[in-house]
């Protein structure tokens, strides 16, 4: 009895302590939802006047905040594409051919991973500052396809280490040519490890705060223009905006892993009958 | 028998030489330009002054390293590594028995918790730490939850410490300890655990023997994960530290923007990729995988 009873006292401790865990991740995004509605006009913006629709409004007025969201989604869109093209050659060449210098890209490849986000962007700065390309959209988009481009490669590694390299041999023994075999054949087999290092790619992308501030020039992406706000008092509308990322990104996660769950769940039976074999 | 082998080597090259071109040519030349490139250059900048009107003049000179020993600077390198040490000690003691109970759960929410650890990390950090000033603020939520309930007379100064910057350095960075560690756990046997405690041996004992070690990599890789990048999350130190708090990172931010004096933030930079290369080092000497760093 006294051992139910600990046994008790336990799970609901845990159940608490995942509990304050899960609050905590989910507390400022909790907070500027419910701030994005407040009816207050006075600064700082934070005492609640009643609930309001009102920053939404404004928000559609705000040209400067929503181009900068369209920056922001340009950026991604673009460097997801590049990224996504030049990882999944790359992380297929690199799994087929053995040559001199694989090395080193694999090296390079890691580096992006492990180092402060600030060198690279530093170091992209002294780049394009030297060679004398103009900031803007154009140093954005190659920033972000450069730390892109690992986490493409890392997730169709991780696909290609599952795929068998015969039925490529197959599909040419049966008279397919390279590239047909690379469109019917390796691409689909690969599919899910391009899809998801494209949407990876792509909330990186969205992410980015530090490569983006020391390659944008004037061209602002929405989380700059928010650290601009944040140093200059920031009107709620930016409230309304980061509010409606925030809940459409969850949105998004939960539509694209949703089959992730329930292919879990059902692998769980398929064991169970292998095993009873 | 050697035309043969000559053949066959003309042969390999003619069918795979260019699918291979195709194929790893991009990648290549991207990376070498856009990684190696720059940072060669960042080191050779390191070396270089600036005139008068800010610009950088190629004349080796160790004078910005000498700079690196100022006193401030010294100051805040030791600050920046306490920051980076309490963020992962914060992330680890949090992390560790969260991880232990997700990875650990027989409940069919199983991958739904998982995915809630990840979900916040996929939304912007930056209008989270701002999420983050806004609850902590003066007149913010939690200020105001207080007085309301009369725990407190006066609104509580909460911004602008180190130990929030700490805070949000560990929220930011907590999913990259929970994933390895998760990794980590789900592998471990649980039948070990039982053969530890069936021959006698005390709970304390099972996890320092056989738990411990054996999640040792998950450890070591989330600790990486969260040390590092805390050495230059600027903003994070700026929007919640206030100035009281800077980082490396913030250092190298103002040689960049208003200091301008890229050589001398070129020289800071090289800090930063000396500590990340020894910590790597040290990941790899203790027989961590590269495969398990990142996400």
């Amino acid at each position: 009895m006294r051992r139910k009873t600990k046994k008790m006292s336990q799970k609901v401790l845990s159940i608490v302590f995942c509990v304050c865990i899960y609050a905590f991740l989910f507390l400022p995004i909790v907070v500027i939802v419910i701030n994005s509605f407040n009816a207050t006009t006075s600064k700082p913006y934070l005492s609640w006047k009643g609930f309001s629709f009102m920053w939404y409004v404004k928000l559609l007025k705000n040209s400067v905040l929503l181009d900068s969201f369209a920056n922001t989604m340009i950026i991604a869109a673009c460097s997801t594409v590049v990224s996504t093209i030049i990882g999944t050659l790359g992380a297929v060449g690199m799994y087929k051919y053995t040559f001199r210098g694989k090395g080193i890209i694999d090296a390079l490849l890691y580096i992006p991973v492990v180092i402060p986000e600030i060198v690279l962007g530093i170091s992209m700065l002294t780049l394009f500052a030297n060679i004398h390309i103009p900031r803007g959209m154009l140093t954005l988009i190659l920033a972000h396809v450069t730390f892109c481009i690992p986490f493409v490669i890392f997730n169709i590694r991780a696909r290609l280490a599952e795929y068998d390299l015969s039925i490529e041999e197959a599909s040419m023994d049966l008279g397919a040519n390279r590239s047909r075999t690379f469109f019917e054949i390796t691409l689909p087999v690969l599919a899910p490890g391009i899809a998801g290092g494209a949407l990876l790619a792509f909330t990186l992308s969205i992410d980015d705060v530090i490569i983006s501030y020391f390659v944008n020039g004037q061209t602002k992406t929405y989380p700059l223009k928010v650290m601009e706000s944040i140093k200059s008092g920031v009107s709620p509308d930016v409230n309304a905006l980061s509010a409606l990322i925030l809940v459409g990104t969850i949105l998004a996660v939960f539509v694209t892993q949703s089959n992730l769950f329930r292919n879990k769940g059902k692998k769980i039976p398929e064991v169970k009958k292998h095993e009873k074999k | 028998m050697q035309m043969m082998e000559k053949r066959s080597a003309v042969h390999e090259w003619k069918s795979n030489g260019l699918p291979a071109l195709v194929t790893v040519v991009p990648v290549g030349l991207w990376m070498v330009l856009f990684i190696a490139v720059p940072l060669i250059y960042v080191v050779v900048l390191s070396f270089c002054s600036i005139d008068q009107h800010y610009n950088v003049v190629f004349s080796f000179t160790l004078e910005n390293y000498r700079r690196l020993l100022n006193i401030n600077y010294v100051r805040i390198y030791g600050q920046s590594i306490l920051i980076a040490f309490l963020s992962t000690a914060l992330c680890l003691l949090a992390g560790y028995p969260f991880s232990w109970l997700i990875a650990r759960t027989k409940s069919r929410w199983k991958n739904l918790l998982y995915m809630l650890v990840i979900i916040p990390f996929w939304t912007n950090s930056l209008i989270r730490i701002y999420g983050w000033r806004t609850f902590l603020g003066v007149n913010g939520p939690f200020n105001n939850a207080l007085t309301a309930l009369g725990l407190v007379s006066a609104p509580l100064d909460l911004l602008f410490h180190r130990s929030t910057t700490v805070l949000g350095m560990a929220y930011c960075l907590f999913p990259f300890m929970v994933l390895p560690l998760y990794t980590a756990i789900e592998k471990l046997d649980i039948s070990l655990l039982e053969a530890s405690n069936d021959l006698g041996a005390h709970a304390y004992q099972t996890f320092f023997e056989i738990v411990l070690p054996l999640t040792a990599s998950g450890i070591f890789s989330g600790c990486i994960m969260v040390f590092i990048p805390t050495l230059g999350y600027f903003y994070v130190a700026d929007i919640l530290g206030g100035g009281n708090a800077d980082v490396i990172g913030n250092l190298i931010e103002r040689q960049f923007q208003s200091g301008n004096n890229w050589p001398l933030g070129a020289a800071l930079s090289i800090i930063l990729i000396l500590i990340t290369l020894l910590l790597v080092k040290l990941y790899q000497r203790a027989g961590g995988d590269m495969k398990n760093l990142g996400v």
